[in-house]
């Protein structure tokens, strides 16, 4: 259902993603891993049509997102639900009201319709007791399952989750990631999770891509990931801090940096 | 290039152009606003909203600022007018220096420091936090959405806080005049009746806070939306808000008096 084809994009001179190429498929859950700055939110955007590639071709059901111009991109957002990394939820909206947002300005229900489905969407994230609350009184992980429960208000075919565990207690985490899976098999669509949370989505997805420098640098199941030998994947998965993945970002010595020795 | 003039033309050369980019995409956004109008005015309710926050929350201090500067006017007024034995024409100098000038242009610079700042700073945020790109998301136009029941809510609002603004401060010319300076009641009221004319004065006035207004939300929105979304980005936009439509106003009262009362 989404498809990149050899996508290249930068925001300036320094390219972010570099040809690369991917698909997902109805039905499928997949997860795309790779360290912060890697690009992944950069994809999701994409994917949005909010930015453009330079070069190549992103796929939403079969059109060429970079091609669209206002009024197709409207239309076919509505076929995408996104949970953002922060949340970004109406600070002058109830929690209820952010969950009706979707449904009151896009779909013409009846205010009753609205009310029940609301109280659904919230009850499935857990929050149902939450409702009269305004963001500004949530926590970052309760604003998130908020967030969640908006995402889903229309039923999407295609989701995309930017981050959806990070900030979760080890509980909500369980019931989000099931969340997941349960809506992706039930509306029969795609879902795209960006992710650090390994085990996590280990244990939810079909299919995982490994981002690192702009490039997918392995993929495959979980299955062939856990018994993967392959040092990017070993590395994310066992957590070492020593591998091709630098935990430092390009810089200047550390001892020449502190005065600490002559470059 | 040594030359000390051809340097300062140089140096003369990037502002220029980046305040003419400036007001070019200014000029689009506006065209963006316009055409998604209609869909936010046929929910009027979101405007209805906008006109409470820009409008009604501005009216004590238009209230009170319009009824001070009425009474200075009438002071100052009436030690000039004494010299001349004019002093019965009071009331004809309030009105007309409110409802031609002060009133409009007044009420737009109060505007635009209490609502147009406001706006700025909740669009800007609003972009700031991803509640711009959220909406877009869902599908839903941000412009339509939140964009342009804002302006139209600063357009409708402006005329209306003016006429206040100008109506307190004929009330105040009327407490200093009549109750404090001792003016006779009946010639205060029939001269300014008799002197003001409706199409002349009150209408020019009219016009000119339909301008100001349609020029403030216009600088309020735009800025908020154009903000770099940090936090130094959201508090320079709502400072070049205030700084601009102050410019502005004061720039197109020039103007619009030029044409209304010279016949130019
Ligand atoms: N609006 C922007 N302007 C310029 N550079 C950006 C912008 N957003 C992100 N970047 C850069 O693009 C790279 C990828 O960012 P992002 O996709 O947000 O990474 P992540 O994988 O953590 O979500 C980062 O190096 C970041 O510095
Ligand atoms: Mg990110």
């Amino acid at each position: 259902m989404v498809v990149f084809d050899d996508v290249s994009f930068g925001y300036g001179e320094q390219p972010v993603l570099r040809d690369l190429s991917l698909r997902i498929d109805r039905g499928q859950v997949v997860a795309i891993m790779g360290g912060s700055g890697s690009g992944k939110t950069t994809l999701l955007k994409l994917i949005g049509g909010q930015l453009r590639a330079r070069t190549g071709r992103v796929l939403v059901d079969g059109d060429d997102v970079g091609t669209m111009n206002e009024t197709t991109l409207y239309g076919m957002r509505r076929k995408l639900g996104m949970l953002f990394q922060f949340g970004a939820l109406f600070t002058d909206l109830s929690v209820y009201d952010n969950v009706a947002f979707p449904l009151r300005e896009r779909g013409k229900l009846p205010e009753s319709v609205v009310r029940d489905l609301v109280l659904m969407k919230l009850h499935a994230v857990g929050l149902r007791g939450a409702a009269q609350l305004m963001p500004a009184e949530l926590s970052g992980g309760m604003a998130r399952r908020v967030a969640l429960a908006r995402a889903i208000a229309l039923d999407p075919a295609i989701m995309l989750y930017d981050e959806p565990f990070t900030g979760l207690d080890p509980i909500s985490l369980g019931v989000t990631g099931q969340l997941i899976r349960e809506l992706n098999d039930a509306l029969g669509g795609a879902s795209i999770v960006v992710t650090h949370d390994v085990a996590e989505s280990l244990a939810i997805v079909d299919y995982v891509y490994f981002l690192a420098d702009g490039a997918v640098v392995a993929q495959g199941t979980p299955d062939e990931v856990r018994a993967s030998t392959h040092p990017f994947v070993k590395q994310f998965i066992n957590a070492e801090p020593d591998g091709p993945v630098p935990f430092h970002r390009d810089a200047e010595p550390y001892a020449t940096a502190l005065n600490l020795e002559r470059p | 290039m040594t030359n000390p003039l051809s340097r300062a033309l140089q140096s003369l050369g990037a502002p220029v152009t980046n305040a003419l980019i400036k007001l070019g995409f200014a000029c689009r956004f506006l065209v963006s606003v316009l055409k998604v109008s209609p869909f936010a005015l046929c929910r009027f309710s979101l405007t209805m909203r906008e006109i409470w926050f820009a409008g009604v929350l501005s009216v004590l201090i238009i209230v009170v600022s319009g009824l001070f500067v009425g009474m200075v006017l009438a002071l100052q007024g009436y030690e000039t007018l004494v010299r001349f034995g004019a002093s019965s024409s009071l009331g004809v100098l309030v009105a007309l220096s409110l409802v031609r000038e002060l009133g409009p242009v007044i009420g737009a610079l109060l505007f635009a420091s209490r609502a147009g700042s406001a706006i700025t700073a909740e669009i800007g945020l609003m972009k700031a936090t991803e509640q711009l790109s959220a909406m877009e998301m869902m599908a839903v136009n941000p412009v339509a959405r939140v964009v342009a029941p804002k302006f139209w809510g600063g357009v409708i609002s402006m005329p209306l806080l003016a006429a206040l603004f100008s109506a307190m401060g004929i009330f105040g010319g009327y407490l200093v005049g009549v109750q404090l300076l001792g003016l006779d009641a009946g010639s205060f009221w029939s001269q300014m009746q008799s002197a003001v004319d409706f199409r002349l004065d009150v209408v020019n006035g009219v016009i000119k806070s339909v301008c100001f207004g349609f020029a403030v939300s216009l600088i309020a929105v735009f800025e908020g939306y154009d903000a770099p979304p940090t936090a130094e980005g959201v508090s320079g936009a709502t400072t070049r808000t205030v700084v601009t439509s102050a410019l502005v106003i004061l720039g197109l009262d020039v103007l619009l008096t030029a044409f209304m009362f010279r016949g130019i």
